[in-house]
């Protein structure tokens, strides 16, 4: 739908005018911003040229901090107080870390999600995270020279609801409006498709820094159809070099005692994995506390050590093209995304087991970010002919836990999302009047082997026996693939009130502090900022109101007509208030006096999208 | 406090097989599936033709469409785009398709209620769990799985015989209860072979 031109000039922004809106690939170890500039997508680069932005923050003394480079320079001499592959830690526990004694931090257990010692204190890794986002923000707004109106953030497809969540927290600490999360694997094929004019049946193979994803996708005009996907969101060249670590150690036993030296050897063990990808064999070369070390590596001894974990890799792939029902014959190409596919080993064994030369000729670390650039342009709107679709899956299955510490599966894995799945559950003692849910996500059988979400407690169910009472508990996953459960007993017809502890993610009171905490280091005023983002909802809501009035405004009643238009004047009004919350109240009021007039449009579409078909049949 | 117990299903799961659409939905929302995506009331379907009404559908509902329409738009558009999903999933798979044309037909499946089979069915069963018990590699297990799939695909044909040509309902409604019991197994075998490709 076209933006029209508004009457008032003056009152509302120019809606001609382009909004900025970028795709951000956030990776565990390095991050990309990108945007449309002159119908293409392209990586955005920061004042020296870089486009690729090393995900590491290092924590000064008296507030100050590095981000990038500097910080990633550094980390040889400060290993603790510089912040690498954080991604790993989102939306976990410090139990969550495997080989956690090989890091050079000190990780402490806090509600919600671990957090990490620096010499200012505990930083959570949603925090290092915004500071990366941050930067990408301000890198955006000074090449379009204008204020980012959204961005689409890419997450491993295998994320789970918790690591989706502390995603977007950290946007929201970084002042960015998230228009979608959408999956890197999905991302990258909309990069390859729309740039290859492809159709049919690709698998996207995403070995990452940290995390691992595979994708099965079909691809026919413009709608990408994830089909299946599956992972590993702790696997990834991370692991490669860890392994290279261990099989030096093994080979030299030499000693890694400090933090400095847990640092140098997996700077030390990257680069050696990196020479190796082109050439037979490369030098281990690395200080440490007792001594320099030098240790030659074949790449077939580095084959070898790794082997295991290209092997994983494997296995979820052959399990994704069972779960979408294909074979390794219906394969049409393989996208190869993630530095970690530069590994010659990884592409072969990629190769024999699809049977299919990997596609590699986009850049394997811009094509996530250039694929959310192409998304974010057009859910700003800027994009109205746009044929995109993106038809995304959940990709682990969610479900309740119930007696025993079994999970009962509500929604399986692999659904087409958005999607809303529900089951009724019961009381099994007389006169029960409470119920606690616990909410996990995962494939496994046993409670304890899932990933715990939420504990709900459904309150005021009258008395009844057992067995009696009804209670609808349903599941809804929206287009980002975040997770909303609600419980409603259904005889009495009683709203039951429902108070959510989530086990995993930030509590809304953390994340207002660490908002408070990041305006008082960035001396900027929170509730300046607050009525600036209530002003710009003021404008977005103003505008689409506008725009689907022009539209379908024949479909209301003089009266509605006149009450939205009414509606609409108080929301222009209120922008010239000075209070927030007045803004957002006005704001709401007019959202939710057109959503009667938004179910009649949709109504048209659909009729839209049924016209001209045979319909006698019905 | 008590934890949360699944309920005896035979009581509290009208359609135990069938995940119930959970938004409120307008009256427009709640045609049938078969209305919905315009194609006759019938077990034959047109797989292409329902992927790309699936398609057409979403592109005029899915939420990305209005994105920056605010946020009373975004929720309809959440409401149709579900709705639409599982119609989809719905009509998609044919044991369901069948269940549900059942259904709509007042022959419900009640699967929970009625387990009652024929005898060879049950042999048959107990010969495929053994099967799986005793296959040792995966592809012994592939090689089951091609069997069981074999009988599904017989099930289904049967299953549209009395429904499009027979229009015997009931009669289709146990058809229907077997081929539970066949995708169960099949699932089950699955889950094996996942287990053995990961170890």
């Amino acid at each position: 739908m076209a933006l029209l031109q508004i009457s008032e000039p003056g009152q509302a922004p120019d809606p001609h005018q382009r909004r900025i809106a970028v795709g951000i690939d956030l990776g565990t170890t390095h991050s990309l911003v990108a945007a449309m500039r002159n119908g293409v997508a392209e990586c955005l680069p920061d004042g020296e040229g870089h486009v690729i932005l090393p995900s590491a923050v290092r924590y000064l003394e008296n507030d100050g901090r590095q981000i990038g480079r500097a910080a990633l320079a550094a980390q040889a001499q400060d290993p603790q107080n510089t912040l690498v592959s954080v991604k790993r830690f989102m939306g976990r526990a410090v139990a969550d870390i495997a080989n956690r004694d090989q890091l050079p931090y000190v990780l402490v257990d806090k509600p919600g999600m671990l957090a990490i010692q620096t010499r200012v204190g505990e930083k959570s890794p949603v925090e290092v995270s915004a500071e990366i986002l941050a930067t990408l923000r301000f890198r955006a707004e000074d090449t379009f020279n204008d204020d980012l109106y959204g961005a689409v953030i890419t997450v491993p497809a295998y994320f789970d609801d918790a690591q989706r969540q502390a995603t977007k927290d950290a946007a929201q600490l970084a002042g960015i409006n998230v228009l979608r999360l959408i999956n890197e694997p999905t991302a990258a094929a909309i990069a390859y498709g729309l740039d290859q004019a492809s159709e049919g049946v690709y698998a996207v193979y995403d070995l990452g820094g940290g995390t691992f994803d595979i994708s099965i996708l079909r691809l026919t005009r413009g709608v990408f159809e994830v089909l299946a996907t599956g992972g590993d969101s702790a696997l990834g060249g991370d692991d490669y070099d860890r392994a290279l670590v261990d099989w030096v150690q093994a080979q030299t036993g030499c000693a890694i005692t400090t933090p400095a030296d847990k640092s140098n050897v997996l700077v030390a063990a990257r680069a050696c994995k990196e020479a190796l990808s082109a050439a037979g064999s490369a030098t281990f070369d690395v200080t440490l506390s007792s001594g320099t070390l030098s240790h030659t590596v074949t790449r077939t001894e580095f084959e070898a050590a790794t082997a295991a974990l290209t092997q994983r890799t494997l296995s979820a792939v052959r399990k994704a093209l069972r779960d979408a029902k294909l074979s390794k014959d219906d394969i049409q190409g393989v996208v190869m995304v993630g530095g970690s596919t530069r590994m010659p080993h990884v592409q072969q064994a990629v190769a024999d087991l699809l049977g299919c030369a990997p596609l590699n000729n986009l850049n394997p670390d811009e094509v996530v970010a250039l694929g959310a650039a192409i998304q974010a342009n057009q859910l700003a709107g800027n994009n109205p002919d746009g044929e995109l679709l993106l038809l995304d899956v959940i990709p682990l299955s969610l479900g309740i836990e119930t007696m025993g510490g079994l999970v009962e599966r509500i929604v399986p894995r692999n659904q087409t999302i958005p999607t809303a799945m529900a089951q009724d559950f019961t009381t099994y003692q007389d006169g029960q009047t409470a119920l606690a849910l616990h909410v996990v996500q995962g494939e496994r059988d046993m409670v304890a082997d899932c990933r715990s979400l939420a504990r709900f407690e459904l309150r005021g169910i009258p008395p009844m026996a057992a067995g009696a009472a009804r209670i609808r508990v349903t599941f809804t996953v929206d287009a980002d693939g975040m997770v909303s459960v609600s419980a409603v007993e259904q005889l009495s017809g009683v709203a039951a009130n429902i108070t959510v502890k989530p086990s995993y993610g930030l509590s809304d009171d953390q994340i207002a502090a660490m908002l408070q905490d990041s305006f008082k280091t960035a001396e900027q005023d929170i509730k300046a900022r607050a009525l600036v983002e209530a002003r710009v909802d003021a404008d977005r809501m103003w505008l689409a109101t506008q725009s689907a009035l022009q539209a379908d405004g024949d479909l209301l009643s003089a009266e509605d007509r006149a009450r939205i238009d009414g509606l609409m004047a108080a929301t222009l009004d209120a922008k010239k208030l000075e209070d927030a919350a007045a803004i957002e109240a006005i704001t709401e009021a007019l959202a939710k006096g057109t959503e009667a007039f938004a179910a009649q449009r949709m109504n048209r579409g659909i009729q839209h999208a049924l016209a001209g078909q045979n319909i006698e049949n019905i | 406090m008590t934890v949360a117990v699944a309920v005896n299903r035979s009581v509290f799961k009208a359609r135990p097989d069938v995940s119930e659409p959970a938004l409120p939905l307008s009256a427009q929302l709640a045609v049938s599936d078969f209305e919905l995506f315009g194609v006759p009331v019938q077990f034959a379907q047109d797989r292409a033709q329902l992927d790309a009404r699936w398609k057409d559908l979403q592109r005029e509902a899915h939420p990305d469409k209005f994105a920056s329409q605010g946020a009373a738009a975004q929720r309809v558009a959440m409401q149709w785009s579900v709705r639409i999903n599982e119609a989809y999933q719905r009509l998609k798979d044919p044991m369901r398709r069948a269940a549900y044309l059942c259904e709509l037909g007042g022959a419900p499946i009640q699967s929970e209620n009625n387990t009652a089979m024929p005898a060879a069915f049950l042999m048959q069963q107990m010969e495929w769990r053994e099967a799986m018990d005793e296959a040792a590699d995966v592809a012994a297990l592939e090689a089951l799985h091609d069997d069981v799939q074999q009988a599904h695909i017989t099930a289904l044909q049967q299953c549209a015989q009395l429904i499009d040509t027979a229009h015997d309902l009931p009669a289709a409604a146990q058809q229907v209860r077997r081929l539970m019991f066949i995708e169960k197994f099949l699932r089950d075998v699955e889950a094996r072979i996942d287990h053995l490709d990961a170890s």
